[in-house]
């Protein structure tokens, strides 16, 4: 075992035994997300690089300290990357918070969320117990599936030590185009193409615009622009585009307003608030921005079959995740109780402990 | 912290389930159910007395075929309260004895929950009762140019909520994904008779992840009473090359030179010839019968996409050192080619008694090593072997030819078996890779997995089911049965759970 797995585990257990709490953290770029993380940091930095990387078998083993931009670029060498398209939102973001903020970026919609490309990890559990779940392989049914819950559980069930994750060659060619449509039109459209087998890699509206990403193969690429029609964007300009959108630098982002993240159906009509709206992943991802009661917002997102987030900003002693209905809930704390029965990761900075 | 103890206590030794008072129980589900909705004759519950792993056969005390979800809370509630193990049932197809009844137990079969509820096209979802089967949901999805993409061998028969069970996947899932990619919603009745909806149409949900903690939880967690399932558009054209191979390893390299070059096939799968020649005489699919090894290789999406994709395809292969390529000229040629790889589980009934089905995963690059070492073992176990596997992900399928009337073939056989998963553990892969643990691979659990790791299984099923009553004995093996398991296989002289005490 390496000495600092030790470290940690026997921290953790000195940690359970005086009922103290550790506040796990890589480079503290979603730091902003959820409650305000409690208790001493665990700086998780140290536990770095990538363990193992063969091309051919599509598959990424990293530290969870591992720069994110490190990975990424070894997979960049190699015409690979992680299709989910993971936000970092700022430098120095770590593999370990990516898996364990789960956050994913403009592809989601049509090649999956992050939670999708977890193939194993080895953690630290609450107990101090090293334990490895999953693996390196592409479909393994063997045991319950603990690695692809520690995606987007904040950090809050165990310590994500190392992660395997199943990685795709970029796209062969891609294009974005632009339309002039208003918001219910643009939802229409998009439900309609996405029950087509169009090659579709990322969607955005925003303010009477319509941007759509084409990922495929070169001929598919054409032949779909074709087809579409729009305007098309040049190179540079998609590419600034789509990473703007990911990292949450397009203006629609900026200033200090609450920022909103509901998840509905693609097929969700417009959202009945007055308020600023982008809208992702084909329908499904809807940002909103503005003063409205956290109450406000998730009758709106229930409405719609969905749920809500406040993102960032707004008042959090509102709550920040949308609420449970209670057998899920029950079940939800029984999960982390299972993990970490004294409660040494913090779990409030999901939902508040009682 | 007492519920924690209770389930490291579960976790020790088999639960006794002995002293459950059968006509106490089968009085209770009378009052609960209609008459024909309660099989306790033991000429109406022996069909159920097995699933798809027929090596293994228990008739339960009562079966269960609920037509409603509150009659499913009814008997749910009767068993939690009496302390009566239950035993979800789908098609009853599964291939590592998942479904296998427990003596004091009740099987509770979906078979009547067969109902599609609703299918949007413009939201691309359906929605529908677990014991529909795979395949149903494609047709009703074709009128609209969709499907449901993840497409076990045994899609005709097989259920949704089994594949939701077991974590499914079929010959597409490189680029399609398993059953949990395809998944957007189940709901759930928990053992206390308690309705639980996970995941939404939304993308995602809030909380933990517990939509994938269901997905291949081999009813142990609740029994699923319906399905959101994600249906995806039908590519306008597939085309399959269909390539031959002097040389296994050759194969071997041949698909990491596929990847390599950047393609995700839409399926990429492998026959040795044993396995060639035994569908070949069956289903005539016009593999090359010299061949040491053939290759499928299919490319889908729009017919630009598909000429592309299929001349980047061809020459990697003929690179790769292909002996002979043929690339489907139409549909009916395309589903030629792949109904010799479909059929290869019936072939090999057709040319054994019996066979026993393997489905280990391990790193591709790692195929050429195991296949020699199958080859080995079918000397020391004087038994033969096919192999037929989804080359694109590392899962093969080793059928192990036996005749269970032959004194002693049987064991040999789940040797033969045993071997092979503890080889695939060894190379750094898992014991299984869509079929389930169930009762078949339990022990091997105990190869790949430490105590505390096990422990943690057993407090995450007590996070749904306390009592221990969905499924028991399955998938998650005791430590008891570790420790005897280990007694009984030392290898390198190295004792797995040493820490174990052995009795």
């Amino acid at each position: 075992m390496d000495p600092l797995i030790r470290e940690w585990s026997e921290r953790v257990r000195a940690a359970a035994s005086r009922g103290e709490s550790l506040q796990l953290r890589g480079g503290g770029t979603k730091d902003f997300y959820g409650q305000s993380p409690q208790g001493e940091v665990l700086d998780t930095r140290g536990f770095r690089g990538v363990v193992s990387y063969e091309p051919t078998e599509l598959v990424i083993t990293a530290r969870c300290g591992t720069p994110l931009d490190e990975l990424q670029a070894a997979l960049a060498e190699q015409g690979q990357e992680l299709p989910f398209e993971p936000p970092s939102f700022g430098h120095g973001a770590t593999i370990g918070g990516c898996v364990a903020a789960g956050l994913s970026g403009p592809r989601r919609g049509n090649v999956g969320a992050l939670r999708d490309f977890v193939l194993g990890t080895r953690i630290i559990d609450g107990r101090g117990e090293f334990l490895r779940f999953g693996g390196q392989v592409m479909k393994n049914v063997a045991g319950y599936d603990v690695s692809r819950l520690m995606a987007g559980s904040l950090g809050t069930l165990a310590l994500l030590a190392e992660v395997s994750l199943k990685v795709l060659p970029k796209p062969v060619a891609e294009r974005t185009l632009q339309f002039e449509l208003g918001q219910a039109t643009a939802l229409a459209r998009l439900n309609a193409w996405g029950g087509r087998p169009l090659p579709i890699g990322g969607s955005f509206w925003h303010a009477d615009s319509l941007w759509l990403r084409l990922c495929g193969a070169d001929a598919a690429v054409e032949a779909a622009s074709r087809e579409l029609g729009g305007e098309a964007l040049e190179a540079g300009e998609a590419a600034a585009l789509w990473q703007d959108i990911r990292e949450h630098r397009h203006p629609f982002f900026a200033g200090e307003e609450a920022l909103w993240r509901l998840a509905v159906p693609t097929d969700a009509a417009a959202l009945p608030l007055e308020a600023p709206v982008a809208i992702e992943w084909g329908g499904g991802q809807r940002w909103l921005r503005g003063a409205q009661t956290a109450p406000q917002m998730r009758q709106v997102a229930e409405a719609a079959g969905g749920h809500a987030t406040l993102f960032r900003g707004g008042n959090k002693a509102e709550g920040v995740f949308h609420p449970l209905p209670p057998v899920l809930a029950r079940i939800n704390r029984r999960i982390a109780e299972a993990l970490d029965p004294q409660d040494v990761f913090g779990r409030g900075r999901i939902y508040p402990v009682d | 912290m007492g519920k924690q103890e209770a389930a490291v206590g579960i976790a020790q030794r088999e639960a006794d389930f002995s002293r459950v008072d059968r006509a106490r129980l089968i009085e209770a589900l009378a009052g609960a159910l209609p008459a024909q909705c309660l099989l306790h004759a033991q000429e109406d519950i022996r069909p159920y007395e097995c699933d798809g792993l027929s090596v293994y056969r228990q008739v339960p005390m009562a079966v269960v075929l609920p037509r409603t979800e509150a009659q499913v809370v009814s008997v749910l509630r009767i068993c939690s309260e009496q302390g009566v193990p239950v035993v979800a049932r789908g098609a009853g197809t599964g291939l590592s004895g998942g479904a296998l009844p427990h003596a004091h137990g009740v099987v509770l079969s979906l078979a009547r929950f067969n109902r599609i509820l609703e299918l949007d096209a413009n939201a691309r979802i359906a929605v529908v009762q677990p014991g529909v089967r795979n395949l149903a949901i494609s047709e009703a999805a074709a009128a609209h140019g969709l499907y449901y993409a993840p497409d076990p061998s045994s899609q005709i028969a097989c259920s949704i909520g089994g594949n939701v069970a077991e974590n499914a996947g079929g010959v597409h899932c490189l680029k399609y994904g398993l059953t949990v990619h395809n998944v957007m919603r189940v709901r759930g009745i928990t053992i206390d008779g308690e309705a639980v909806e996970i995941g939404s149409r939304a993308p995602d949900a809030p909380g933990y992840d517990v939509l994938a903690l269901m997905h291949g939880s081999e009813g142990m967690l609740a029994v699923v009473t319906e399905i959101t399932v994600r249906l995806t558009p039908r590519p306008r054209l597939a085309r399959c090359i269909l390539a031959s191979f002097d040389d296994v390893a050759r194969a071997g390299d041949a698909v990491a030179a596929v990847i390599a070059a950047g393609i995700i096939p839409a399926g990429l799968e492998m026959m040795d010839q044993p396995a060639t020649a035994a569908v070949e005489e069956f289903v005539h699919a016009g593999y090359n019968l010299d061949a040491a090894a053939i290759l499928l290789c299919e490319s889908d999406g729009t017919p630009e996409e598909v000429a592309e994709e299929i001349e980047r395809m061809r020459a990697v292969l003929e690179h790769s050192g292909a002996t002979e390529i043929r690339i489907s000229g139409d549909e009916a040629e395309r589903l030629r080619f792949w109904a010799g790889r479909k059929a290869a589980f019936p072939a090999a009934g057709r040319i054994s008694a019996d066979y026993y089905c393997m489905d280990g995963t391990i790193p591709r690059k790692r195929v050429g090593e195991m296949l020699l070492a199958i080859q080995g073992m079918e000397k020391k176990y004087g038994l033969r072997c096919i192999n037929v596997f989804h080359a694109g992900d590392g899962n093969m399928h080793p059928l192990v030819l036996f005749d269970a009337n032959q004194p002693g073939e049987l064991d040999r056989a789940e040797a033969f078996g045993a071997d092979i998963l503890e080889l695939s553990v060894a190379l750094g892969g898992t014991i299984t890779g869509e079929h389930g643990v169930g009762i078949e691979k339990i022990n091997q659990m105990c190869s790949q997995f430490t105590t505390p790791e096990i422990e943690t299984f057993f407090r995450l099923k007590a996070a749904f089911d306390p009592a221990g009553l969905l499924n028991p004995g399955k998938a998650i093996p005791t430590l008891n049965r570790c420790a005897e398991y280990g007694r009984m296989r030392v290898s390198n002289g190295q004792l797995p759970h040493a820490d174990l005490e052995r009795f």
